[in-house]
């Protein structure tokens, strides 16, 4: 019999640390990485304070009826909307723009692995959006009712999902244009000008007014801002989805995997 | 260990990178020597995945970069000192790099004390580093891990001799204790003070591998006499080539076949040495001279050409 060793036999390629980090790990240190520098500290905390200031505004010029629960939280929508876009761009560009892709990939050469951990750690980040939008909207209401507004804590929970589906769909579009353009500018620029050239085409040319009514995100997403959304509604917004954010994740994450890190 | 096998990264009409073959062995540091733009970065890059081959392969520990699960465990990596956000501080870059890893956190104090960076610089954000600090903390970072395997790009740019001589020992000590170490510069001194093996890359190509001594032997003897001419002569007569240098006459010979003539001729010798830095120098700028390929015109086509030929 040959003698038992004490210490473990570290053998290559069994090592307990040899495994693949988890997913679960990767979306935490991404989401670490959304908060620890000055710029996405701000972003977070500017999405936050967004919800608040427009309470605030509601509470000082709104009209008692329309100080309630439900306004609160809508009114907030829009502008926080708009700021989730450039969280999930600057996710994935400041890696190149940083240059971090190099010690990044290098860490995890699966790049997907990185990638679809950015695009659940915005998309938490998305959902924290809209719970901290119910926060304010709450403290909004519970000053109101004290106040003289209406006070009047009713929403429906449709306009909830509504809201998560707007957010979530945002920020993904803003990731996908980051992952497709690797280039923070030119991903916002292109982010923010191009639906909005989009409209305006789509507006003035009468051969596409049919096609925008599908592929106008501006358009296909308003009936998310009610409780109401047809089935015709949610074909559209499907549709317009497909492009605007399924071919630019799609196709910037083939983009990222083929890319010479340097 | 690192093989690397038959490397060719092409960009359109311009080669970086042809047929590169080497291995680093365990134990051992190896100097990967070339000129700025001879490929040195293009062919570690391959080795760490993050640059696709035109063809070739290249393992680490066996296995292609891309299929070790947990790369930095076995292989810590240094490719760019810059290559860290601005934003961030020295300690945090190293956090996020050992929750990645899964690395106890405790290991991040661990590196900082190692490489130098107190407390204070970790604190300071990356932007306000010195180069200096920068390859400092990126040392930290290929350390992090606890590595069999080091993959460092000029990482003594930037660092004041104090900082060289110190990261010479850090590097002995890695091998010594039974690490593999790959480590590139453009300078000659820095890599032969404290690599056991040399490659020399000019133009893309490998244009001299080996180890240190067996390159140095061969690049000669410094020999002096006070009868100058008569050593000479003498060491011409013996079939060696001999030619003047500034610290007395250089001979493409080993010390041993140069002492062995001298004593023969009766010529009483003042020095006698192995060429040395001085040699390799020599050797590295003739080899890297005539390095052929595209080496001569890598200026003008360094830039991607719009026709690519597939």
């Amino acid at each position: 019999m040959t003698t038992v060793s004490t210490a473990p036999e570290v053998t290559p390629g069994h090592r307990p640390s040899e495994h693949l980090p988890s997913l679960a790990r990767l979306t935490a240190v991404e989401l670490r990485k959304l908060v620890d520098t000055r710029a996405g500290r701000w972003l977070l905390i500017t999405i936050g304070l967004i919800s608040a200031v427009i309470v605030l505004l509601l509470l000082v010029y709104a009209e008692a009826p329309e100080q309630n629960f439900t306004i609160f939280f809508t009114t907030a929508l829009l502008p926080i909307g708009v700021l989730l876009p450039v969280l999930g761009i600057l996710s994935i560009t400041s890696e190149w723009s940083q240059r971090t892709a190099l010690t990044t990939f290098a860490l995890v050469p699966r790049r997907e692995r990185v990638i679809t951990a950015k695009l659940v750690a915005v998309v938490l980040a998305a959902l924290g959006a809209v719970l901290s939008s119910l926060a304010f909207a709450a403290v909004g209401t519970a000053i109101a009712g004290a106040t003289g507004g209406a006070g009047t804590w009713r929403i429906e929970a449709a306009l909830v999902a509504h809201a998560v589906v707007f957010q979530v769909a945002s920020v993904l579009m803003g990731a996908g244009f980051g992952l497709l353009l690797l280039n923070t500018p030119l991903a916002i620029v292109s982010y923010l000008v191009l639906p909005i050239i989009w409209s305006i085409v789509g507006e003035l040319v009468r051969p596409l007014n049919r096609a925008a009514e599908w592929l106008d995100t501006g358009r296909t997403m308003e009936p998310l801002f009610t409780a109401e959304v047809t089935a015709g509604q949610w074909q559209r917004l499907v549709v317009s989805l497909l492009l605007w954010l399924v071919v630019p994740v799609v196709a910037g994450m083939v983009r990222t995997m083929r890319r010479e890190v340097a | 260990m690192i093989a690397v096998h038959q490397l060719t990264r092409r960009y359109g009409r311009h080669t970086a990178v042809e047929d590169v073959s080497f291995h680093c062995e365990p134990g051992t540091v190896t100097g990967f020597l070339g000129p700025n733009g001879a490929g040195k970065s293009t062919t570690m890059r391959m080795i760490c995945g993050l640059t696709p081959p035109t063809s070739g392969t290249a393992t680490v520990d066996g296995r292609p970069y891309r299929h070790l699960p947990n790369p930095g465990r076995i292989v810590g990596v240094l490719l760019d000192a810059s290559a860290q956000h601005a934003g961030r501080t020295g300690r945090e870059a190293l956090t996020v790099a050992a929750a990645t890893m899964g690395v106890d956190r405790r290991r991040v104090g661990e590196v900082l004390d190692r490489v130098g960076l107190g407390p204070a610089a970790a604190r300071r954000r990356v932007r306000a580093y010195s180069l200096g600090m920068r390859q400092r903390l990126g040392l930290a970072h290929a350390l992090l891990g606890d590595p069999r395997v080091l993959v460092l790009d000029e990482p003594a740019n930037g660092l004041d001799p104090e900082g060289i001589f110190w990261m010479r020992g850090l590097l002995r000590d890695f091998a010594d204790r039974g690490g593999t170490v790959l480590l590139s510069s453009h300078l000659l001194r820095e890599v032969e003070a404290v690599a056991d093996r040399l490659v020399v890359i000019g133009g893309g190509r490998i244009v001299a591998q080996g180890g240190k001594d067996e390159l140095l032997a061969g690049a000669g003897t410094v020999v002096r006499a006070r009868d100058g001419a008569a050593l000479r002569a003498a060491l011409q007569r013996a079939g060696l080539t001999v030619s003047e240098g500034s610290e007395g006459l250089l001979v493409g010979a080993d010390t041993d076949a140069v002492g062995e003539v001298a004593r023969t001729a009766g010529v009483a010798l003042s020095e006698l040495r192995p060429a040395g830095g001085g040699g390799l120098e020599q050797l590295f700028l003739t080899l890297t001279a005539t390095a052929p390929g595209p080496v001569t015109h890598s200026t003008t086509s360094a830039e991607p050409t719009g026709e690519v030929v597939r």
